[in-house]
């Protein structure tokens, strides 16, 4: 009985496990092709990481001002942003529909409508329920207007590649020099991090390609406000800045998902020490 | 149930009851059904199991209350769970991550069967409904990692109906008929999500008749001799109900690492990408739990032959019981054929490991070039049939085995269970 | 013989009992056939799926050595204007030594005067293995590969080597002009 006890259980499990990681590792080194991803150090790594407020903001404004020319955020709505964990959530306007910079956003954006008089089709000035609009009526005309490959949807692109964060940063900071000996073809560029190294978005970022606001924020309780300076807006920074952005727009419930699972493991910690305890109470007066 | 209740009803109502519908009594009985007194923790996944059917049919319910299926809506409709349903997000990682965890602990309790011997006279029938319960979860998972329809779901659907079309003669209607088309569209998605719904409760239903058979020819234990006394035996509640909960508990956290913080670990990243009939992805992988199938299917270069070994690798395991030819259940007992199993075990891995790689890539380098997995692949297949067809009825016949211990009993007195 | 009333009363005849529970149980196994049919049936394509078959595709935009990629019945057709390499590389093939032996010639419909249009392949781009699309420009033989399993096909679009058992299939097609052919 001993020699078959809970550490064979923990050993099995562990390789099963551990087989699957090198599955997992494996399987992510071959799609980068030639090209070594770097794993960078995002603050939403690791059991207790997360988000980085003010570069997700910073990347909202890189969304609006460059991505959003050609990608949709198919999945998400304006309200999204005023939601606990998002962006731009304010603890003053629990409903993310009340929040004035939300609001501000959404009217930002034209959306497609019918008129409730006329029943004629009409563009009006977003609110915050409305779902991020769709830049290309289909992806025929997506197609057509970028050389025939399909802008990607960008709510979910995080997910969608093998890599996630560090892969978007890798494209988005892969834009190189052609080698000589390198046949690229008309209108593609060239990308050290794409698979084939041909890639048709031209490179997006460029240093200094948006202006950071400096901004005041008032202090906590009427105390002195305080002046937020941006970085610098580099290639680096702003792709780093646009990947906090999407990869909380694909996972925007990481915040949640990881405190949950805090509590989960500190409750099934003291249940199983219970139920150990209880079982061995149990088999006290069992040879076994 | 066999054996004589336990069971004495003390108040009217429950002699009323008792005379009409003995449902308390079947409780009860249930309860303290007499188990062998030497269960070791492999032989919690029973219990854990149980677990993870219920959890599945929770969560999959409520998900379905959330899901559309259709083509146009499927994809949007999970995004939508994950985003703005409350706590989606949590219930729709405890389904997918659940069907890992599911098939994680029935590969264990297969192993531990097939160590132990649990397949032999007179547990054959209980094995083989085991047998079809795996079969069945293999075609739940396969249908519900369809409904998502991002590119991995669409393109696995479309290899695996595929095999039906390498039925000669009638292949190709077949697959049409189960298609409901030309190809994989939306009358399959419907028809999948459908099956999806009613496939676990014919799970659900074959769990009863597993329970009933295990009930009726009494548990198998680490040494595999049969229950000569009532020393041999503890009732079921409090001791093992106690011992599996605790079981339990250690899995749930294994089960929760996944769900909370590598919920995308099992998964794959084409799936977060809409299906699209235009594109296949570069690199199909089925989820890991049939990698080793799909390396058998892939191990040989004909399309026919490569679908029926693969079947055949499920047909074996039914037809087990006849095969194994040793009149000693326990591999305790059996110390050549344990090596054997130990390397088979080995080898099922290297299936998995196969499976999620293209068959000519180098898995092995040597020299120049080296060995593909195709051909690794090849000789993982060889040995897990060998092993079935082989090595376990020539075993039965020539091994020497070990002295078996006179009961439950004196085997844990001596220090030997 | 009847067990019970036999003598006075009426007669039992034994094949005529055994007739009427035999027409019953056949009955009642038609009928139970009959009731699945439908339930059988249902499954297959339904009306408006197979009403979505046909198609007219202009091929004039095609250009030497390129491919048009067009879905037909929820499937991608080829049309591939082959270069004269690759029309010489398919023919060159010895026939006989082939998986699924067929002339390149036999892979063509002749257009509305006759004749066969050889540079212009019009094949379901769909692997005959378990149906991925196979990859134009790549694998050993001047045709396409399967990322799925590795299957190759020539130029032609016939098997060459991998787990695939048949040619690509050509569908059924004509030529309603020299630019415009109708598929299905």
């Amino acid at each position: 009985m001993t020699k078959f006890s809970m550490k064979s259980v923990f050993v099995g499990a562990a390789l099963v496990i551990g087989s699957l990681g090198v599955a997992q590792v494996s399987m992510a080194s071959n799609a980068g092709g030639e090209h070594k991803m770097e794993h960078r150090n995002w603050s939403f790594n690791g059991m207790f990481g997360t988000y980085d407020v003010e570069a997700m903001q910073r990347g909202y404004q890189i969304y609006r001002e460059v991505c959003s020319s050609c990608h949709a955020l198919d999945h998400m709505s304006f309200r999204h942003l005023g939601d606990k964990g998002a962006p731009f959530y304010s603890s003053e306007y629990p409903n993310p529909n009340d929040n004035p910079v939300v609001k501000a956003f959404a009217k930002d954006w034209m959306v497609p409508d019918i008129d409730q008089d006329s029943g004629d089709v009409i563009e009006r000035p977003g609110i915050p329920a409305d779902k991020f609009p769709q830049i290309y009526p289909n992806s025929i005309a997506a197609a057509a207007s970028n050389g025939g490959a399909v802008p990607p949807d960008l709510s979910v692109i995080t997910k969608a590649r093998t890599g996630g964060a560090d892969y978007v940063y890798a494209i988005l900071t892969g834009y190189h020099e052609a080698p000589h000996d390198f046949h690229l073809s008309e209108g593609m560029n060239y990308n050290v991090a794409f698979a084939g190294n041909q890639i048709a978005m031209a490179a997006p970022l460029s240093d200094g390609l948006v202006e950071y606001a400096t901004r005041t924020v008032p202090g906590e309780h009427g105390g002195e406000p305080h002046v937020i300076t941006p970085p610098e807006a580099t290639v680096d920074q702003m792709a780093s800045d646009i990947v906090q952005f999407l990869t909380w727009a694909g996972d925007p419930k990481m915040q949640a998902r990881k405190n949950l699972g805090f509590a989960t493991f500190l409750f099934l910690f003291i249940f199983s020490l219970l139920l150990f305890l209880t079982y061995k109470q149990v088999w006290k007066d069992v040879e076994h | 149930m066999s054996g004589h209740s336990t069971y004495e009803p003390k108040y009217a109502a429950e002699k009323w009851i008792d005379k009409r519908l003995p449902i308390v009594r079947m409780g009860v009985d249930f309860m303290a059904f007499p188990s062998p007194r030497n269960l070791n923790y492999w032989y919690a996944f029973g219990g854990i199991l149980t677990l993870c059917l219920m959890s599945q049919i929770i969560t999959g319910i409520i998900l379905a209350m959330h899901y559309t299926p259709t083509v146009g809506e499927a994809f949007n409709s999970v995004q939508r769970i994950k985003r703005d349903v409350p706590f989606g997000w949590l219930l729709q990682s405890m389904h997918a991550v659940g069907a890992s965890m599911f098939f994680l602990a029935v590969y264990i309790h297969m192993f531990r069967g097939l160590f132990y011997g649990s397949y032999k006279a007179p547990r054959e029938l209980l094995w083989i409904i085991g047998c079809a319960i795996y079969l069945a979860m293999m075609a739940t998972g396969f249908l519900g990692y369809t409904l998502p329809w991002g590119q991995m779901s669409f393109w696995g659907a479309t290899v695996i109906t595929g095999f039906f079309g390498a039925i000669p003669v009638v292949g190709e209607s077949l697959q049409q008929w189960l298609l409901g088309g030309y190809s994989v569209g939306n009358p399959t998605l419907q028809r999948f999500f459908s099956l999806h719904y009613l496939l676990p409760f014919v799970i659900a239903a074959l769990v009863g008749l597993h329970v009933w058979a295990v009930h009726h020819v009494g548990q198998n234990n680490p040494i595999g001799i049969d229950i000569k006394t009532k020393e041999d035996t503890l009732s079921f509640h409090p001791y093992y109900t106690m011992k599996d909960g605790f079981a339990i508990a250690v899995f749930l956290m294994i089960f929760a690492l996944f769900v909370f913080y590598l919920p995308e670990a099992l998964g794959h990243a084409d799936n977060y990408q809409r299906a699209n009939p235009m594109v296949t992805p570069p690199h199909i992988v089925p989820e890991w739990y049939f990698l080793p199938f799909y390396a058998i299917l892939r191990a040989v270069p004909d399309k026919l032959m490569g679908i029926m070994l693969m079947f055949g690798a499920i047909v074996v395991l039914f037809i087990l019981p006849w095969l194994d030819t040793a009149k000693v259940r326990s591999m305790r007992f059996r110390p050549t054929t344990r090596r054997f199993f130990y390397i088979f075990l080995f080898m099922c891995f290297v299936l998995g490991w196969c499976g999620a790689h293209s068959p000519d890539d180098i898995a092995i380098p040597m020299g120049h070039g080296g060995m593909t997995f195709k051909w690794v692949s090849r000789v993982a297949t060889l040995y897990y049939f060998a092993f079935f067809l082989f090595l376990l009825p020539v075993l039965g016949w020539v091994e020497k085995t070990k002295a078996l211990p006179d009961s439950i009993t004196k085997a844990i007195h001596d220090g030997e269970a | 013989m009847s067990d019970t009333q036999t003598g006075e009363g009426e007669h039992e005849d034994p094949s005529r009992r055994d007739f009427i529970y035999i027409a019953t149980g056949a009955a009642a196994a038609v009928g139970a056939g009959a009731f699945a049919w439908p339930l059988v049936s249902q499954m297959g394509a339904a009306a408006d799926t197979r009403a979505a078959g046909s198609i007219e595709i202009d091929v004039s935009k095609v250009e030497e050595g390129q491919q048009l990629k067009v879905l037909w019945r929820g499937k991608p057709i080829f049309v591939r204007y082959r270069t004269q390499k690759e029309i010489d590389y398919a023919d060159s093939v010895d026939v006989a030594s082939l998986r699924d032996p067929q002339t390149d010639d036999e892979r063509f419909v002749p257009n509305f005067e006759g004749k066969i249009n050889k540079s212009l392949l019009v094949m379901i781009g769909v692997c005959t293995h378990f149906g991925c699309i196979p990859v134009g420009e790549a694998g050993d033989f001047e045709g396409w590969y399967c990322p799925c399993h590795g299957s190759h096909y020539d130029s032609s679009g016939r098997i060459r080597k991998g787990p695939a058992p048949k040619n690509m299939v050509i569908p059924p097609y004509k030529y309603l002009s020299d630019t415009v052919i109708k598929i299905g």
